[in-house]
């Protein structure tokens, strides 16, 4: 059963086993409007939880996208390069950015769960 | 995630509001500070379809933090207004319009504004000038300290402006004023709807046909509350009129042209017409005439990155041996062309279309092209 959890910074990261799937959410695809593009890291990178894994480009600006977890990139979403769009369509699913191997599952424990981050965004 | 997003300066509580601040709500706008104002920089269809609408029907903008003025002389005005701009302003005849710049002794431009000759009033000549928000305190003063008692004045404080724009445009317009079908483009005249006089400019800043409809503040949400009853129109967003305006290769006042780039640089030279380029009489003419006999040092070029990673003002442009070679001004994604486009200043040598370049974007050389302007071809009613 995966967990997703939400960063304040609008990331999510779904954890299956030792494998996060990390994106952004709806509301942050709302806040950016059209995405034209999403500069995603090599397969094989090392990241570290807060380092800069994605620039989100929008028609009006660009957007740095952080991860919420450490390990290894083993996969990127490739389908973003000809259609952008479905970070708006379904920024949860069809919408992601990276696959990580983790080093530690439970590392973003301290992250928002599904309740808080809607409670959170409601206040914004 | 964080975003660096470019909109205006200005704290909420000092912002103004144009007459249809109320509509822009109601329609769902997003609403951002822009050179004073509260503007809406997108409605809910998005900046991409506000823009695709717009070059396939017809889309609504308020152009109402604009400055309009009249200015008016016992003496000869255009002549006047001459010693500031390097238009042919005197060979404007009344109901027709021209675009022109005013400009600093270096040649630099001050502001760019459309100058709009009207019908004379009790023997005087009568000029409407449109100027850019962020510019209009400045170029009004500009104009009572140059010209002084020369001229007068009349700043319109209590008209709003808006933009209908697309090849339906005119379709959505002539059925509430029959007299737009056959207006020309860049010729203006008064029209009457519902008995209330309107001025229609057929003009605009998008690269489509379209008109700019100068109206009383007071009758403004009225007016455009039945533009947007009609099926072809939509409210567009300042977002959308900046890709737009970016795809008609169009400049933008503060981005690709300010006081440091003269006509010249910004190419702009098809706007000084022959008379004014053998008398001059205009700031900084020496040094724009000379531009005009050896060529500018650098020149403002379309640019086309390759892939789909913008290329955004301030992108350092090299060559593609990496020398130095320019700077990006504007850029962005181009909706109807589907993927990046930019304008920048490069050196003379660099000018010609076809020449490679990088863009070094996020401190990577990104190749590029420079591009013949517009991306997108004009389509101005020219029957």
């Amino acid at each position: 059963m995966s967990s997703t959890r939400y960063t304040e910074a609008h990331e999510f990261a779904r954890i299956d086993g030792d494998v996060a799937t990390v994106g952004i959410t709806d509301y942050a695809q709302e806040q950016l409007g059209d995405v034209v593009f999403v500069d995603l890291p090599e397969v094989g990178k090392e990241i570290k939880r807060g380092d800069e894994i994605a620039v989100v480009e929008s028609v009006k600006a660009a957007a740095e996208v952080y991860s919420p977890v450490s390990g290894e990139v083993i996969e990127v979403n490739s389908d973003l390069e000809d259609e952008p769009a479905k970070v708006n369509q379904d920024a949860m699913n069809a919408g992601w950015f990276v696959k990580i191997k983790l080093a530690d599952s439970t590392e973003n424990q301290s992250d928002m769960d599904d309740d808080a981050y809607k409670a959170f965004i409601a206040a914004l | 995630m964080t975003s660096s997003s470019s909109s205006g300066t200005g704290d909420a509580a000092s912002l103004s509001r144009t007459a249809l601040y109320d509509l822009h709500l109601e329609a769902g706008a997003r609403m951002v500070p822009f050179a004073g104002y509260e503007m809406p920089v997108s409605f809910p269809m998005g900046i991409v379809e506000e823009h695709k609408h717009t070059r396939t029907a017809a889309g609504l903008f308020d152009v109402s933090h604009m400055g309009q003025a009249y200015l008016t002389s016992s003496g000869d005005v255009s002549a006047a207004l001459e010693k500031l701009v390097p238009g042919n302003i005197a060979a404007l005849k009344p109901g027709r319009m021209r675009y022109t710049q005013l400009l600093n002794p270096r040649g630099g431009i001050i502001d760019d504004l459309m100058v709009t000759r009207l019908p004379d009033r009790k023997g005087r000549q009568v000029l409407l000038l449109v100027v850019n928000a962020a510019c209009k305190e400045n170029d009004f003063a500009l104009i009572r300290d140059t010209l002084g008692n020369e001229v007068d004045l009349d700043v319109l404080d209590d008209r709003a402006l808006l933009a209908l724009q697309g090849p339906q445009a005119v379709n959505a317009l002539e059925r509430l004023a029959p007299a737009v079908s056959d207006l020309a483009f860049m010729a203006a005249r008064t029209v009457r709807i519902d008995g209330q006089p309107l001025l229609v400019s057929r003009c605009g800043y998008t690269g489509e046909d379209g008109f700019e409809i100068s109206i009383p503040q007071k009758r403004a949400a009225t007016f455009a509350r039945r533009l947007l009853a009609e099926n072809e129109v939509e409210p567009i967003g300042l977002g959308a009129r900046d890709t737009l305006r970016l795809e008609a290769g169009l400049c933008l006042y503060g981005h690709d042209i300010d006081e440091t780039t003269t006509p010249i640089e910004a190419n702009l030279a098809w706007s000084i017409g022959k008379r004014r380029r053998e008398e001059g009489g205009f700031p900084g003419a020496d040094i724009v005439l000379g531009q005009l006999r050896d060529g500018p040092e650098r020149l403002l070029v379309g640019i086309r990155p390759e892939g789909r990673a913008p290329a955004r003002e301030g992108t350092e442009i090299c060559d593609r041996n990496g020398d130095a070679a320019g700077v990006v001004t504007s850029g962005g994604f181009g909706p109807t062309l589907g993927g990046p486009i930019a304008m920048g200043y490069v050196t003379r040598r660099y000018a010609q279309t076809g020449t490679d370049l990088a863009l070094m974007i996020r401190g990577k050389p990104n190749p590029g092209t420079v591009t013949a302007l517009p991306f997108v071809p004009h389509r101005y009613y020219k029957p």
